[in-house]
């Protein structure tokens, strides 16, 4: 399949097969932390899920929002008002709507795939114009060391020698903690492409790749980076998970753009440590 | 420090939160000096735009002193000591938006594009104090702010005017500007613009500015008479949409043509013209087949004359209802919207102030401490008082 019809799939909000993109890990831990009161639990199965994630949030919000404002006004109006806010946040919590049901209308089916292939293993493929050049973006590519500074999940990378390394990526402490592995160079294009595999006798199954190519006018440079992770041989499961949290495509999606973000304007965007409040009038930081 | 926090939707209130620090390497430090209340935040604190969480800091119309600056800055572009205006969407200047001066479409600033990414297609830049949609930024609606990639965002200032001269290039100048600007007005041209809050009162003299010929305000005689009243001031034609046909006073002052301008700035909380309207758009979006109440756009779209122009500066958060695509189509209309590229407008802005040709303070109906924020919030919302546009003091 040509490079740019891939990759324009990949951007698709919902792709011709169903599977939602990539946003929609972190926006079920949005709707977790913002109204974890209204998330279900799992288990939870009496009415399966047909309303996808991001439609939920909408949901959960507007339905919470009228709901207060129907109750805030004590005439007939405001009680209908509060009760389709009630039906609405339901809809948004449990991920179920009635109307749908009777529609036989199911958006979530494709998450639903999508989640059982990560037991398969994890195959992303993510590209990006980047503003900068081929030269640039392959150099600092070059050194593995540098990848801990947008590959959220990597602790540290050590250069051996010219074509091996060791990694160190970080994994929830109740599962150990690390995972460690030594990984080598396998093809080597200057300026065009860098690939590279975990030692077969690894616990973990890695192999990766990194192309760049000049973008169509001023647009940067079309960076293409494939990434392969398989759970070690024998071993099934959530092992993946471990290492990535719950969405394994989606983090190392924005490790991607996190790496286009440092290229171009040298720091990542981010909010961590700073204040706000907590509405009962100690603010803290976040 | 003080800062504004958003609780509930409708409840905001002041606490003591901690001073803001350094996170990256090109992050400044602001003392702010004046800070404001937008229509914008209003969609927020009620809900429209429902990706607040308990505890943000509000606010995106700020200037002040920088008083700190990170290793990596550009001290030749921003130092401590400067006075600045601080943009309300925060960008890169590098990526293929910022070059193309699409500022407030920045792809590096937003630190959860994924959100965006869901309901928009595409993410849009950070943007301070403005939900988690546009990165959960900590707002300007507190004593300090942090600006990231400061010698980009922090607009210097000359010493000469005081803050309500200059503090409106954050948003709402550039915002009115450029919603005449990128219709490119010509001089025979009549521009509508449907609402008189501070962003149509900035459309108003903006379009002068520019040129047109003749501008006409549109809101409620009966609610807001002191808005019709600037808008009168100005030099604009008033339509009361409360006891008049809007259309047809529209097709009577243009020859039967309609408007060549027709702007939005009103946004998604619009009243409704007729009952069945009102009624059809509260249902809808009780049902959530609908997330706002887009009244203005619907008329502008129909009284605007073919082949016009519609401007919406109005902000809208997700799905509308019942937009006269016929119009639009068969009266081969023209859409120009977006939140504004404020970087791209503040230099020749600042140069109409210091020619005089105008003085931005016009809209400035209420000055009052930090502390008084909530009361501010609310008549801002009941348009009670006369209110019009409030300047917070966060030192008083
Ligand atoms: N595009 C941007 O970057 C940008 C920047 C700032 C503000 N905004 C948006 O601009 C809009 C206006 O902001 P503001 O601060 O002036 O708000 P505001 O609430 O003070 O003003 C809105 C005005 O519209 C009037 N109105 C309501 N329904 C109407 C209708 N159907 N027809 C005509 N007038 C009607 C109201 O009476 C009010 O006077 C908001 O949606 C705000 O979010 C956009
Ligand atoms: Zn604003
Ligand atoms: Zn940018």
């Amino acid at each position: 399949m040509p490079q740019t019809q891939q990759s324009a799939a990949n951007r698709g909000v919902h792709t011709g097969d169903g599977r939602q993109r990539s946003g929609e890990g972190p926006l079920r831990q949005f709707i977790q932390e913002h109204v974890p009161s209204l998330t279900p639990q799992n288990g939870h199965q009496a009415h399966r899920q047909n309303v996808a994630d991001g439609e939920r949030v909408v949901s959960v919000a507007a339905g919470a929002i009228l709901a207060g404002l129907g109750l805030a006004r004590r005439d007939l109006t405001g009680l209908a008002i509060a009760g389709v806010g009630g039906a609405l946040a339901y809809r948004g919590a449990t991920g179920h709507c009635p109307m749908y049901q009777s529609l036989g209308v199911d958006t979530a089916t494709g998450e639903q795939h999508r989640r059982s292939a990560e037991s398969r293993g994890v195959q992303v493929t993510e590209s990006y114009y980047i503003r900068k050049s081929p030269e640039e973006l392959y150099s600092f590519w070059r050194n593995f060391e540098n990848l801990p500074q947008f590959m959220e999940h990597l602790e540290s990378v050590h250069n051996e020698g010219d074509r091996r390394s060791h990694w160190v990526a970080t994994a929830p402490a109740i599962y150990g903690g690390q995972v460690e592995w030594d990984a080598e160079i396998t093809a080597d294009e200057p300026n065009r492409r860098i690939a590279w595999r975990a030692l077969p006798d690894s616990d973990i199954q890695h192999s990766g790749e990194v192309r760049f190519q000049p973008g169509p006018g001023d647009r940067g440079t079309n960076v293409t980076v494939n990434l392969q992770y398989h759970p070690p041989a024998g071993q099934v499961g959530r092992w993946l998970a471990k290492l990535f949290g719950e969405e394994p495509e989606t983090q190392i999606r924005e490790d991607v753009r996190r790496f286009k973000r440092l290229m171009e304007t040298g720091e990542i965007p981010s909010i961590k440590g700073q204040p706000r409040g907590t509405c009962l009038g100690h603010g803290t930081r976040s | 420090m003080k800062a504004l926090i958003w609780c509930a939707p409708y409840k905001v209130k002041v606490e003591d939160v901690p001073e803001p620090k350094i996170i990256n390497k090109r992050d400044a430090i602001i003392r702010v000096t004046s800070t404001c209340i937008c229509g914008s935040d209003l969609h927020l604190v009620d809900g429209f735009i429902p990706f607040m969480k308990p505890g943000d800091i509000l606010g995106h119309e700020p200037m002040g002193i920088v008083e700190e600056v990170g290793p990596d800055v550009d001290k030749s572009k921003v130092n401590v000591g400067d006075r600045v205006v601080v943009p309300f969407h925060i960008s890169c200047g590098e990526c293929f938006f910022c070059q193309r001066q699409m500022y407030s479409c920045c792809d590096n600033t937003n630190t959860k594009p994924y959100i965006g990414e869901t309901l928009l297609g595409q993410a849009t830049a950070g943007i301070l104090g403005y939900s988690h949609l546009t990165g959960g930024y900590a707002g300007g609606q507190a004593q300090f702010l942090r600006v990231p990639l400061a010698d980009f965002n922090c607009q210097k200032m000359p010493q000469e005017f005081e803050d309500e001269k200059l503090v409106f290039l954050s948003d709402i100048y550039p915002t009115g500007y450029m919603a005449i600007q990128h219709c490119n007005p010509q001089p025979d041209d009549t521009v509508a613009i449907w609402g008189c809050g501070p962003v149509g009162q900035f459309a108003i003299r903006s379009a002068f500015l520019l040129g047109a010929a003749q501008v006409v305000a549109i809101d409620d005689e009966q609610k807001v008479p002191e808005r019709m009243q600037m808008a009168r001031d100005a030099g604009a034609i008033t339509i009361d949409m409360h006891d008049e046909y809007v259309y047809d006073r529209l097709l009577d002052l243009t020859g039967g043509l309609g408007p060549d301008i027709c702007v939005d700035a009103v946004g998604m909380e619009a009243h409704g013209y007729t009952m069945l309207e009102t009624i059809y758009d509260k249902v809808k979006t009780n049902l959530f087949m609908e997330t706002e109440r887009p009244h203005a756009v619907r008329q502008a779209l129909m009284c605007c004359r073919k082949g016009g122009t519609v401007s919406i500066a109005g902000v809208y958060g997700g799905l509308s209802d019942k937009i006269p695509m016929g119009a639009l189509m068969n009266k081969a209309l023209t859409i120009k919207t977006g939140q504004t590229h404020v970087h791209r407008y503040v230099p020749e802005l600042l140069e109409t102030i210091r020619q005089g040709r105008i003085d931005p303070s016009f809209v400035v109906t209420h000055r009052m401490p930090l502390s008084e924020a909530p009361h501010a919030y609310n008549i801002f919302r009941e348009k009670s008082d006369g209110c019009i546009k409030v300047v917070l003091d966060p030192a008083a």
